[in-house]
């Protein structure tokens, strides 16, 4: 991708979560769809105000346990039956139910790091310059006690002026631009 | 005993539920952040990190010259022999895998559980939990006597053509640890992700905005971020708590799956893992009573944490106190020759003893002190209780390993065993691993999760007010 140049958009600051809602919340209702709420922990009401309701890992997750079970599952069958068959006390070589156990320990590890490795890749992570982190406020307040609201400039309703006029409506403590 | 009665400190207790609260009144997002990242941003390390620091660093030391001279002269210089082959060691390795326990059931099972006073303490518990681990997966290793040939355990395409046989416990507990370990990693990292961000921007020297930027993954706190994590986070939970549950069974496998009497038992399963998470708490209390007062985190740790510590102990004494029963009764009720002398050689025999600073360490003493409100939130005696346990469930694992083992069906096959100063040393080294990594963990790490505590401080929650105004 080349490297983008101009605004990414406007960054709203908010002293508490229930500013930052009604914000985004009214935002999302007057047709903004290119946004983006921040806050220090995790706020379900914020994502849900933005229009963020349903994501894909635990799709991610069941997908990558149920390949993790399977393939222990084959490989402990193919290997006891086929690579090196070998008689334990008179035990048939396909003895499924001691095969149960790694097969069981794998659907886990494998569904365990399906949702972590798919979480930050839905998350597009690890991402370590943002245009966000441009903006002083941002880095001194967004990990610790304050919440943001982005209106980003690919939206169509975009304008710098009236966008920010827009966003002053909401009282917030702060409107800047942020550069790429 | 009527616990209303106890006089206690009134700012302690919230009003609104009549219990303790969980965090100190007075705390602001900036007053957490500022504590916890404080400890770690500092440039001032405290005297007695460096004190306990030193004499970690030497047992860690100690361990490494014990594991070169056992890795030159082989197992010999330990006192395993026929018939107790299974010595310190393996007693170690359930020892060790029991105490990470509590870290997994702090993080993911009060997590499911909606127990929001874990918050505080999950983080040093995970640690706990990682670094208990890591000195838990040493032991199988090093006892197998040719610990560079370990790689045999794992389904590799080898050229000798030789594959693992997974009708073997053993087998299963490589599988198990190994996914435990990983699994424990990966939820302790994840979770710090978001502290990571908030030390990166909290940082002041160039090194640390790099290294906890790095570390970070460039966090940015976006909600449609946090929104997969807490699905993420939520997952990992529920995939923890089974797997928790699933690494004790597998082994007590180890020895529920063998023929030996005082090991053939149904009841090992359960029995393990409440011993298991029994002796973890006790381990949370050892660390979190000493961390707390030593850093100041009263506000944070409170009483509550202390106190609902000991109400899991008690819990799980209980449970561990069945399974002791139940081997009495079923040592008994078995009819069975040998399973009736085993326990009988336990509880009376030459060894008797360690069954008796078991029973005293693991249910004298603790089942009968925690049902006192006042005794559980006296540090002093909670710190003093939980080595008393650590200590009774270490002789739990003596007892079930040594003296199933000394004296089996054919009195000519009798020994005994006498660990030597090689087992002592490889012991206490890795009590001293444990303490080295925690030390690196609590001085460079964020110990306290910042981002959930923030999700308990006053006006973090949302009121429904809001909401309903929001919509109009």
């Amino acid at each position: 991708m080349p490297p983008r140049e101009g605004t990414y958009g406007l960054l709203a600051e908010f002293e508490t979560p229930g500013d930052l809602i009604r914000a985004a919340r009214q935002a999302r209702q007057d047709g903004w769809r290119r946004l983006d709420a921040y806050s220090p922990y995790p706020l379900e009401e914020a994502a849900e105000a933005i229009g963020f309701t349903r994501n894909k890992v635990p799709l991610l997750t069941l997908i990558g346990g149920l390949m993790g079970g399977v393939a222990m599952f084959s490989l402990e069958t193919w290997i006891s039956t086929l690579a090196f068959p070998i008689n334990v006390a008179g035990r048939p070589t396909y003895s499924w139910p001691a095969f149960l156990v790694p097969a069981y320990e794998w659907t886990i590890l494998w569904a365990g790091l399906s949702a972590a490795y798919g979480m930050l890749a839905l998350c597009g992570l690890p991402e370590l310059y943002h245009p966000l982190f441009n903006a002083p406020n941002f880095r001194d307040g967004a990990s610790t006690d304050k919440f943001f609201l982005c209106l980003e400039a690919l939206d169509p309703k975009f304008d710098l002026l009236e966008s920010k006029k827009y966003l002053e409506e909401f009282a917030p403590v702060s409107v800047v631009e942020v550069e790429y | 005993m009527a616990t209303s009665e106890v006089k206690v400190d009134e700012r302690r207790i919230d009003p609104a539920t009549g219990e303790y609260r969980v965090i100190a009144p007075g705390q602001s997002f900036l007053s957490v952040t500022e504590k916890i990242t404080r400890i770690v941003l500092t440039p001032h390390t405290p005297l007695g990190w460096f004190a306990i620091f030193g004499i970690a660093g030497a047992g860690t030391t100690m361990l490494l010259v014990a594991l070169v001279w056992l890795f030159l002269k082989g197992v010999g210089i330990w006192a395993i022999s026929q018939p107790v082959a299974w010595g310190f060691a393996i007693i170690n390795f359930v020892w060790w895998i029991g105490i990470g326990h509590a870290g997994t059931l702090i993080s993911a099972i009060l997590l499911l559980f909606k127990q929001g006073w874990r918050n505080s303490i999950n983080r040093f518990a995970e640690a706990m939990t990682i670094f208990a681990v890591v000195c838990a997966a040493m032991f199988p290793l090093i006892h197998v006597g040719r610990p560079w040939l370990g790689y045999w355990l794992l389904p590799l395409p080898l050229t000798m053509q030789v594959w693992p046989q997974f009708r073997s416990p053993l087998m299963w507990d490589t599988f198990a640890v190994s996914t435990y370990a990983t699994i424990s990693v990966v939820f302790w990292y994840l979770g710090m992700v978001p502290d990571f961000g908030t030390m990166r921007d909290r940082a002041q020297t160039r090194l640390s905005q790099y290294f906890y930027g790095m570390l970070s993954l460039g966090w940015r706190g976006s909600v449609r971020h946090w929104a997969r994590y807490e699905t993420a986070s939520l997952l990992l939970a529920g995939l923890a708590t089974p797997l928790v549950l699933s690494v004790h069974t597998v082994i007590s496998f180890d020895f529920a799956v063998a023929v030996l009497p005082g090991w053939h038992t149904t009841i090992f399963p359960p029995y393990f893992v409440a011993g298991a998470i029994y002796s973890g708490f006790a381990m949370v209390l050892t660390l979190a009573i000493p961390l707390r007062k030593f850093y100041h985190l009263e506000n944070l740790v409170t009483d509550r944490h202390i106190d609902n510590c000991g109400k899991v102990m008690l819990a799980t004494g209980f449970i561990v106190c069945y399974g002791y029963g139940m081997e009495a009764f079923m040592a008994w009720y078995s009819a069975d020759h040998w399973e009736a002398f085993t326990f009988w050689n336990r509880a009376f025999g030459p060894m008797g003893w360690s069954y008796w600073v078991l029973i005293t360490c693991n249910l004298a003493i603790p089942l009968t002190t925690l049902w006192s409100r006042r005794l559980r939130t006296n540090m002093l005696f909670m710190f003093i209780l939980s080595i008393i346990v650590n200590t009774g469930m270490w002789f739990e694992r003596f007892v079930i390993i040594v003296t199933s083992l000394y004296r089996d069906f054919l009195p000519s096959s009798w020994g005994t065993y006498r660990a030597t100063k090689w087992d002592y040393m490889t012991y206490f080294g890795t009590v001293a691993l444990f303490t080295f990594l925690f030390l690196l963990f609590v001085r460079f790490l964020p110990m306290i999760p910042m981002s959930e505590i923030r999700t308990m401080v006053p006006g973090a929650k949302i009121k429904p007010k809001v909401t309903a105004e929001a919509g109009d």
